[in-house]
């Protein structure tokens, strides 16, 4: 058994946030609100697992496939990825918007990716080396999952912003959809993931 | 407070949870591989040939903007644009559509539509507002390709319009050019295509695509001449305009027709080559097989008479002049010599009877024997304003005789000078005349002559004085005297003057007694014997 509040007989409510005398086992109820009771989140590393791969799946068609068009309609239009879109931001000389895209668009999601797969494998592992740094990294990935929904917004509000028919226009990319996929899956997996199952580890190291 | 104790803790109640629903989240993973697997297999399978373009400029073409169009509907986009390995062209790659598969084929032309004009048409001028695109004409091969060469000008005849090509061969282009209009009877009926010089430098080919169904109109009888701008010819028979229309007038025309009398066999194989005659004139003159080359030599100026006159025997056209030349010969004499083809064709009742006229020695003979009848070439002037000459073939019995020497090719026709000329040399010989005539001499004498008349008409006038002072009075004594004897002489001649009477009664006389003498003449016709015997009448009364 681990140290914790599991070891100490006592499991705490995740909703209303009582600690309850419980003994281990499956399918309890809280004594005070009577919401489901669980040591861990349940199937933690499976959901955080299937939801990463299927960002992962998502990532490549967010890259790859055009995010906005831009251009003349029933013209020539000009298709940008989210890389190209930086490009073009960068050698526009709107470089500031280029760098926040970058960073939000294609360093994060990426981060996130790897630094969740990380966690979870390590977690399988049961890995017990630098957990501080682990515990702060997944804080950190939790937090800002969010911000990467910054270029879906620029996105969005370039569409609706610059329409000029038949001269020029904005629309969005099938690669729009997939990246909103993406950041969505990551979130829910940082949800899914139970950080305490990192240090579960090093408490059966010790006991 | 005190402390709470873990046995003030509520117990925790068992229950039932909800479902398991932990392995349904693995649908989500399926699912987006389901989607990515599906969006990956459609865009390979809406990926449609790659091809590359190779132009000489990227003039209005952007990679990943211009369009590749067939029948203005978009079948790919250029994706880019690179320079060529030897940096002399550019070599778009395009993505196509999958249903321009079949389009991509051995002779695909390709081209870079840009506003342009020619052959007196606009093409491409919405590319002004929408941008340059690369259009394509597919080929009738069936063998696919991948690497192209753009043409610089859209072909002039798209594939898919009916029609034939045929090949022309001309000196010079003439103002003719690519998309110039082919006409027949007038009508427009297809352009020049192509307009090229002949690797040897030695003239121009044309390639002219006549569209269907008027290609079959292009027989092998046919002739094609050219019909730009206006043809004037201004030659010994007079002023000449002829135009084929406004159109040809700027842009330059080619047209064809079967000459009258021309028999205008089959239709002509496609790529059936014809030679191009500068005009209509000269396209449409016979073409005669056996043709006589004459060499003239003249004594006097030739200038005015040009390669090409006619040549005429007593105004019947035989011939044309072909050469104009100088000629030195032995005896350091310089002199025109103009050379001359005649067609024996032409004159073709002669040309046909005689058996074995087709021989050269036979033709030789006979021209001697005509050269001996006195047959001359002769330089004539067909127009007086402009100064045109002909050459003219005649008769001179009075020239002196000439042998003509056989051995020469081609053989020599002697020349008489010409009518025009010896009217000049008459003047110029007037003129010298004149130039040799002591004109001051003469005037000096004029000068005595009038003096001395002078002197005259004043003595005449001092003679006609006296006459009217002395002789004058005389003379009216004269008259009256002699009308005095004209009044006496009258009265004699009168009407019932004695002198008539008398003279009419004895003519009175006279032919009473020639009536009786002619009575008696008459008695002795019929009665001769009377003489001796008397008169019967008085023997009868006795």
């Amino acid at each position: 058994m681990s140290a914790g509040a599991a070891a100490m007989g006592l499991l705490r409510c995740a909703v209303c946030g009582i600690p309850n005398r419980a003994r281990a086992g499956a399918r309890l109820r809280c004594g005070r609100c009577g919401s489901p009771l669980a040591a861990r989140k349940p199937d933690s590393l499976a959901r955080a697992t299937a939801l990463l791969a299927a960002a992962y799946v998502l990532y490549l068609p967010a890259n790859l496939l055009p995010i906005l068009e831009t251009g003349e309609i029933g013209g020539a239009r000009s298709p940008d990825t989210i890389m190209s879109g930086v490009l073009k931001l960068w050698s526009g000389g709107w470089w500031p918007l280029a760098i926040v895209i970058l960073v939000a668009s294609i360093v994060i999601p990426f981060a996130k990716l790897a630094v969740l797969t990380w966690l979870v494998a390590s977690a399988r592992r049961g890995s017990t080396a630098r957990l501080r740094a682990r515990t702060r990294l997944y804080r950190l990935v939790d937090v800002i999952g969010k911000w990467s929904m910054v270029d879906i917004y620029v996105g969005a509000l370039l569409v609706g912003l610059v329409q000029f028919p038949p001269l020029a226009g904005v629309a969005p990319g099938p690669a729009a959809i997939a990246f909103g996929a993406v950041v969505v899956l990551t979130m829910l997996a940082s949800r899914a993931f139970d950080p305490r199952l990192l240090w579960d580890a090093a408490g059966a190291r010790r006991g | 407070m005190a402390e709470p104790d873990a046995r003030d803790l509520p117990e925790a109640s068992p229950g039932a949870h909800r479902l398991r629903w932990g392995f349904l989240v693995w649908v989500v993973p399926i699912v987006a591989l389901a989607v990515g697997a599906w969006l990956a297999l459609e865009s390979l399978v809406n990926r449609g040939p790659t091809i590359s373009v190779t132009f000489k400029t990227a003039t209005g073409l952007e990679a990943g903007k211009t369009k590749v169009k067939y029948k203005d509907v978009d079948i790919g986009t250029v994706k880019s644009i690179v320079l060529s390995e030897d940096r002399r062209n550019v070599i778009a790659v395009a993505e196509l559509t999958p249903q321009a598969r079949g389009l991509i084929v051995e002779d695909t032309r390709f081209w870079v539509v840009r506003p342009r004009i020619t052959g007196g048409q606009a093409f491409g001028l919405g590319t002004i507002l929408s941008g340059a695109y690369i259009a394509l004409d597919p080929g009738k091969s069936k063998e696919s390709r991948r690497a192209f060469e753009g043409l610089e000008n859209p072909p002039v005849v798209l594939s898919d319009v009916p029609g034939r090509q045929f090949v022309l061969r001309a000196d010079d282009l003439g103002s003719i050019d690519i998309g110039s209009p082919v006409y027949y009877r007038h009508v427009r009926v297809g352009q020049v295509v192509s307009a090229e010089l002949n690797a040897d430098g030695k003239g121009v080919t044309f390639v002219v695509f006549v569209n269907a169904p008027y290609d079959r109109y292009v027989v092998r009888g046919a002739r094609f001449w050219n019909a730009s701008g206006i043809d004037v010819s201004l030659g010994a028979g007079g002023l000449r305009m002829e135009t084929e229309s406004l159109a040809s007038i700027v842009i330059g025309g080619v047209a064809f027709q079967v000459p009258p009398g021309v028999e205008p066999g089959p239709p002509a194989a496609t790529e059936a080559v014809f030679d191009l005659y500068k005009d209509r004139e000269t396209a449409f003159k016979q073409v005669y097989t056996v043709k006589d080359t004459y060499v003239l030599h003249f004594r006097q100026s030739v200038r005015g008479l040009n390669v090409g006159a006619a040549v005429d025997f007593r105004g019947v056209p035989v011939g044309e002049v072909t050469r104009i030349g100088l000629d030195f010969n032995g005896e350091h004499e310089l002199r025109p010599v103009v050379e001359i083809d005649v067609y024996p064709e032409r004159i073709a009742a002669q040309f046909r009877r005689r058996p074995g006229a087709e021989r050269p020695e036979v033709r030789a003979q006979t021209l001697q024997r005509f050269v001996d009848r006195g047959l001359r070439a002769q330089l004539k002037t067909g127009n007086l304003i402009t100064g045109q000459l002909y050459v003219t073939l005649d008769y001179f019995p009075n020239d002196p005789k000439v042998r003509i020497d056989l051995a020469k090719a081609p053989l020599e026709i002697p020349t008489a000078s010409g009518g025009f000329t010896e009217l000049q040399s008459s003047v110029e010989n007037i003129v010298h005349k004149i130039e040799k005539m002591p004109l001051d001499e003469i005037a000096v004498d004029l000068k005595n002559i009038v003096a001395t008349l002078d002197v005259t008409l004043r003595n005449v006038n001092a003679l006609v004085e006296r006459m009217d002072s002395e002789i004058a009075p005389e003379l009216r004594q004269t008259l009256e005297t002699a009308r005095g004897a004209l009044g006496q002489a009258q009265g004699a001649l009168s009407e019932d003057a004695p002198l008539q009477g008398d003279l009419r009664g004895t003519l009175r006389d006279v032919g009473r007694a020639a009536e009786a003498i002619r009575n008696l003449a008459d008695y002795l016709e019929r009665h001769p014997e009377s003489l001796i015997r008397g008169r019967r009448e008085e023997e009868g009364r006795r």
